[in-house]
């Protein structure tokens, strides 16, 4: 087993108002390796958002350590960037930018616009078949586009870990399948470590190497199930149909059904796709 | 538009429906303009028609024609050129420190929320008083010239300015700002890159009131200490009984403001086409 990229002990946080306090997480601990694709589930509302958050540095945690393994290959070249890639749940381009512009965004505020970057930027857009388009506004794209030319601008900063907020949450049904594929393979092939939080188990189970499942607020970790389809290094539409597909489902199911006190239905309920 | 000539070269053909919408629609454009244009004649020739017949007292009412002779004769002694030249310098220079002004106050507001916060009192009480009421300590304090009549123009239109623009600010979306931060920016990133460019319909939007806002403190200032402008000449007209010179000084007002008015438009189509 090699050793976790990313720790976090024990963190807790709760928000505060003039009403009171609300606690968001309770106690959290888990550690992600090296390349694993980690996806987290749990009924709306848990506090998936403010963990990614606080995991990104954006809030910090009130109490808890998190610790970031450093990559020995690390140059100092590196360390201007933030470490860690965000994806929020919409692509937020921007409308007054082209794709391109809105692509290197976080080039130029890192002031890393360098022409190999640029080069680069240009590869990417190549690659994930947006380079016809690099010259229009993001209103002319596609929603899955969209999404693609969100990735390439968080990829642009080589993050080692990216958190992925219900990035496909804004599809319609059938882009979401295909844009969450490919947005999958894209983290394979370049050997990304992933967080993905989403509330759709299905997605969860064909895309991701381990689940964390959440309790509802505060948040704990109620369990942690590693995924292992027979059909893995397909794609994740196929893995659908792998043979432990189901039971995984209604194993998460379960679980996430016990939390919001829904009676689980007594007929097996299929996972129709 | 265009297409319509082009289908005019084939002359035998039926139009297409594509054909006949852009067609009623240059009607349609065409009919608006000349009912513009209409009504305007139709004013004026009401006006000349009374004042000729005596319907209305041409001393007090003026008319068309006087107007036009009183406009020559202004251009022929130069007091046309002097006071709408002024008075377009104090307009333009107190509407271009509005914009400076309220910029930089609403962009300091937006980064500290402390200090929007304590100053948001202050702000809506100077932007409820009628600004007119100032006028007379702005003599005392500045004299009679022109930078009394720019202080005028400022005061009329700042605060609204200022409170518009920062609310403009504060409605760009939040999570394009964490989009920011999520890239490693800082807030000044995040105002550059987003709060900026997104504010622009709002800017373009908030332009167009403070130039016609700029107008009136101008005016205002004028009537009280200039001796030179066009809000003098209708002071000093209406004084010794010369309306024609009022009304003429009027007309120029309209052309003036409604000039400054379509330069903003122009900027503003200039930015969406751009987009």
């Amino acid at each position: 087993m090699t050793n976790p990229i990313l720790e976090l002990n024990d963190i807790c946080y709760s928000y505060h108002s003039p009403k009171g306090e609300t606690d968001a997480l309770s106690h959290i601990s888990f550690r992600v390796k090296k390349g694993e694709f980690l996806a987290i589930v749990g009924p709306s509302g848990c506090g998936k958002s403010t963990l990614l958050s606080i995991i990104a540095g954006l809030i910090p945690p009130e109490s808890g350590e998190i610790h970031f393994a450093s990559a020995p290959e690390e140059n100092p070249e590196k360390r201007c960037c933030p470490r860690i890639g965000y994806m929020l749940q919409h692509d937020h381009l921007f409308e007054w930018r082209t794709i391109y512009r809105n692509v290197i965004l976080g080039l130029e505020i890192n002031r890393q616009l360098t022409p190999e970057k640029k080069e680069r930027a240009l590869e990417l857009l190549k690659d994930y078949g947006l380079y016809k388009f690099k010259d229009k506004k993001p209103g002319e794209l596609s929603g899955g586009m969209k999404q693609r030319a969100a990735l390439i601008r968080t990829l642009l900063l080589d993050p080692d870990i990216l958190l992925l907020d219900e990035p496909f949450s804004a599809l319609d049904y059938q882009t979401r399948l295909s844009v969450s594929s490919d947005i999958c393979n894209i983290i394979r092939s370049t050997k990304k470590t992933a967080i993905l939080v989403t509330h759709d188990l299905s997605e969860a189970i064909s895309l991701a190497d381990r689940i964390l499942v959440l309790s509802k607020r505060p948040a704990r970790i109620k369990c942690d199930i590693p995924i292992h389809l027979t059909i893995s290094g397909n794609s994740p539409l196929a893995s659908r149909n792998a043979p432990e597909y189901q039971g995984y489902f209604n194993q998460l199911w379960k679980e996430i059904s016990d939390e919001n006190y829904i009676q689980l239905p007594q007929i097996a309920r299929p996972a129709s796709e | 538009m265009k297409t319509i000539y082009n289908s005019r070269k084939s002359p035998g053909q039926p139009l297409s429906n594509q054909e006949k919408y852009e067609y009623a629609q240059l009607r349609h454009h065409r009919l608006v303009i000349a009912v513009r244009f209409l009504i305007f004649a139709f004013f004026l020739a009401v006006w000349e028609f009374s004042a000729h017949m005596g319907y209305i007292d041409a001393f007090f009412f003026s008319s068309p024609s006087r107007v036009v002779l009183c406009f020559w004769n202004m251009v022929k002694d130069g007091t046309f050129f002097t006071n709408t030249g002024i008075t377009l310098l104090e307009t333009v220079a107190s509407f271009l420190l509005v914009f400076l002004i309220g910029m930089l106050s609403a962009t300091l507001l937006w980064y500290s929320s402390k200090c929007s916060e304590i100053l948001e009192p202050y702000l809506v009480v100077l932007n409820s008083l009628p600004k007119s009421a100032l006028a007379p300590l702005f003599i005392v304090w500045l004299g009679t010239g022109i930078n009394t009549i720019i202080v005028a123009g400022i005061s009329v239109a700042i605060f609204g300015s200022i409170i518009n623009l920062y609310t403009g600010f504060r409605q760009v979306d939040e999570e394009k700002i964490k989009l920011i931060y999520t890239l490693g920016g800082s807030k000044r990133n995040a105002f550059i890159k987003v709060v900026l460019p997104g504010s622009i319909p709002t800017i373009l939007s908030n332009m167009k009131v403070n130039i016609g806002l700029a107008l009136v403190g101008v005016i205002i200032g004028e009537f009280l200490a200039a001796r030179r402008g066009l809000g003098y000449l209708i002071i000093y007209g209406s004084q010794v009984f010369q309306l024609n010179m009022v009304i003429t000084s009027i007309m120029i007002l309209c052309v003036i403001a409604m000039a400054l008015y379509q330069m903003i438009q122009a900027l503003e189509h200039y930015y969406l086409k751009k987009l």
